[in-house]
């Protein structure tokens, strides 16, 4: 068969009626010979636009030369180089607003499909010998937070020849990679081992190590870590604070996801119990939302909506999850927002009052600003409602650390180049910092802030 | 893995246990909970430390059989292993600077509120303690309470040990009588906590109640065990779990308390069997 170069390899799904009720993973994967195909259509540009677009820097036109030589180690060790998570990422990171955005194909066409090839190196490469460095530095480095954050500045140090020990809240590693993102969409296998490669390296996970309550920053020091990487997320809910909010049956987006995928709540062999509705509303038009909403599917609901203020055009979810949702039966009621949640005489939730809205003028954010429309007050009946409207970062740490400044919105301030914060030896970086973002952000703030206190280490000891 | 190092049955439906774990020994204070998470497909459970020993390095729980994870908990014997034990987590209860306080416990709420006595107790305080339970059999902590307090009064619903009636009636009583308490400590049952309440603040006496909604996580991440106070929505896992009583909404609680109820029952019953526990009526 004549293969057009210009056309992109699309990944191939599961059946949108039979995934729905799984939970294995909705997109399959590249074979051999679709990868093969796809890495044809990279120019191997000599000025590699796409690697000015990825937050952590892969050398992507070299990894994919390699994909076309048939040397998969060969690509994953190129990968590797720069990230230690490319399972991860190639499922999860929007490259469409990344490495993809730049890349040349995509001026006359569809880009080179940059994250399926990664996630095909990834999951096809042989796994690695023991890769612990060589050298030693001597010095123990404290990471707070196991996400990709933590997971990342872990890895970094570890081969710089550091002695990183990363102390996890939970008792599962991952952060929102196990809490968050459901296992059709990120199995929980492929986290494991990607961090099962980082402890090759050296890194120590302590698990259920609430730092901030079971310990404190400064005690880490005393403990004697010379430099501590604060990545602990942003993992504090929001909610609307509208009438009936505090109704059995009101989820925070934090707490389904939890229970579904960190506490398995889908599997009747787990202990941790879910409320399953006929009808769930999901209130958010995220990532978190769809990854709200296809959960309540999955878990047998018949009726699942998106409730978002503004059009699909300003959600900020992936495209891809939106089409996802939308195969899997998920009714969208955009320009819509929730006023009030009732409840009957027990507290349980009966149903949403909700207003229609339109788009007014763009805001600081640059998208339009939803405006009421009048008189439009309507119900929409449901028996579960999940907030996925944002999360900030928990304030355990900065709490218990004065000397740790947050801004108004209680991010962590950090220099932007180094992540250094106002803590002499405290680093911060990550959804700590910014606010809740993507994955690969975070995980180039991991980096980035391990290279700075591999050099601060450094000086210190001239 | 945290080793159970002493087991004891209270009445027919509490158990104490003693955990080895150091960690938590030297740190935890009066008030603060841990998580636990018994093994791979546990669920993650709120218990608050009812005594510890950081010398050993254990601490006590202790925990009513009320639904599946409490009754395999009390199905584990001594050199059993749990698997994740999390803690102290929790804003410690403020006990500094307090002459005379009346500590109320109901029912199991005694185990929570045994350490508060204890450590007021040892600090030089005037300790009153009122205990409060539905029936003589449920009588838990006697003798523990009574040596960490001035005087004990154990108040049963059916008059079957002690004094006949609830907490309230007593306390109301021994205010009427004159005594002048700076402080109230009230943990329990919701709806006995809030009748303390009530009557606290009649008589404008500061009070503190522990609270025990649903949590998951217990580290501010869920939103599960918000509760409403003084009109504000607050995490009790990491604002609490003490509030200032006059400000709970506990009618809120009691009915978010309730959300898992249906399937905890099926649970419990199922429960039951797997760990051959003959059902008991708490």
């Amino acid at each position: 068969m004549e293969h057009n170069v210009s056309e992109r390899q699309h990944m191939p799904t599961l059946d949108a009626m039979q995934r729905r009720s799984n939970w294995s993973e909705v997109a399959i994967g590249y074979t051999a010979e679709m990868a093969k195909l796809e890495a044809s259509r990279c120019l191997e540009c000599k000025n590699k636009p796409c690697v000015g677009g990825c937050p952590v820097g892969i050398d992507i036109p070299s990894f994919i030369g390699r994909i076309k030589a048939g040397d998969i180690d060969g690509a994953g060790e190129i990968i590797k180089e720069t990230n230690f998570l490319p399972a991860i990422c190639g499922r999860v990171c929007p490259q469409e607003v990344q490495c993809e955005q730049y890349c040349i194909r995509g001026i006359k066409g569809e880009p080179v499909a940059i994250g399926h090839l990664e996630r095909f190196v990834a999951d096809h490469m042989s796994e690695p010998v023991s890769t612990e460095s060589q050298k030693k530095s001597g010095k123990k480095i404290a990471v707070i937070g196991s996400g990709p954050a933590g997971l990342t500045c872990a890895g970094t140090l570890a081969k710089l020849g550091h002695e990183v020990t990363v102390f996890e809240a939970l008792h599962s590693s991952g952060g929102v990679l196990v809490y968050g993102i459901p296992e059709f969409r990120l199995p929980k296998a492929i986290v494991a081992k990607e961090i099962d490669e980082l402890k090759k390296l050296g890194v120590s996970i302590e698990l259920n190590s609430v730092i901030g309550r079971v310990k404190l920053v400064e005690e880490l020091f005393s403990e004697g870590y010379s430099a501590v990487f604060v990545a602990t997320g942003a993992g504090l809910p929001t909610f609307m604070n509208i009438d009936g909010e505090e109704a059995v049956g009101v989820y925070s987006a934090n707490e389904y996801l939890t229970r579904v995928n960190l506490m398995k709540a889908y599997d009747s062999s787990y202990a941790t119990p879910i409320i399953e509705g006929d009808t769930v509303a999901v209130v958010g038009g995220g990532n978190v939302a769809m990854d709200a909403a296809r959960c309540a599917k999955r878990l047998g609901a018949a009726t699942v909506y998106i409730i978002y203020r503004r059009s699909e055009e300003e959600m900020p979810a992936r495209l891809e999850e939106v089409i996802h949702a939308k195969e899997e039966g998920i009714i969208f009621k955009t320009l819509c927002n929730p006023t009030k949640i009732l409840q009957d005489d027990s507290g349980k939730v009966v149903g949403v009052e909700c207003v229609n809205m339109r788009l007014g003028e763009a805001d600081e954010s640059g998208r339009r600003s939803p405006i009421v429309i009048d008189a439009s007050e309507h119900q929409i009946d449901t028996d579960i409602v999940i907030m996925a409207i944002g999360t900030s970062p928990n304030p355990l740490i900065s709490a218990t650390t004065p000397e740790l400044q947050v801004n108004r919105r209680s991010c962590i301030i950090a220099d932007e180049e180094t992540f250094r914060t106002t803590m002499e030896g405290v680093w911060a970086g990550g959804d700590a910092v910014t606010g809740s973002a993507t994955v690969i952000l975070a995980m180039g703030a991991g980096r980035t802030a391990a290279y700075d206190i591999d050099k601060y280490l450094s000086e210190r000891s001239e | 893995m945290f080793r159970i190092e002493a087991k004891k049955m209270l009445n027919n439906a509490t158990v104490q246990l003693k955990i080895a774990a150091a960690q938590i020994a030297v740190k935890v204070k009066p008030g603060q909970f841990i998580m636990l998470k018994i093994d791979q497909k546990g669920e993650r459970i709120p218990l608050t430390v009812a005594d510890y020993d950081r010398v050993n390095g254990t601490i006590d729980v202790i925990v009513q059989m009320v639904g599946y994870s409490t009754i395999q908990l009390a199905s584990l014997e001594v050199g059993d292993y749990i698997l994740d034990v999390i803690g102290p987590l929790g804003v410690p209860t403020e006990l500094d600077g307090y002459s005379k306080v009346m500590v109320i416990g109901g029912g199991v709420g005694c185990a929570i509120a045994y350490p508060q006595a204890k450590y007021l107790y040892n600090t030089g305080v005037d300790v009153s303690v009122i205990a409060g339970f539905r029936t003589k059999d449920l009588v838990i902590l006697e003798d523990e309470m009574k040596a960490v307090s001035k005087e004990l009064f154990i108040t049963t619903d059916d008059g079957t040990y002690m004094e006949k009636g609830f907490v309230t009636t007593k306390l109301e009583a021994l205010i009427q009588a004159g005594v002048q308490y700076d402080l109230v400590i009230a943990i329990g049952p919701v709806v006995m906590m809030k009748a303390v309440a009530a009557v606290t603040k009649q008589y404008d006496i500061k009070t503190i109640v522990s609270l025990n909604p649903i949590m998951i996580d217990g580290t501010g991440m869920c939103g599960g065990c918000r509760v409403i106070v003084g009109g504000k929505v607050k995490f009790a896992c990491v604002d609490g779990p003490d509030f200032d009583a006059h400000e709970v909404d506990f009618d809120i609680l009691m009915r978010r308390n309730a959300a898992y109820r249906g399937q905890e029952q099926i649970d419990y019953e199922h429960a039951c069997r797997i760990f051959s526990t003959n059902e008991v009526t708490i």
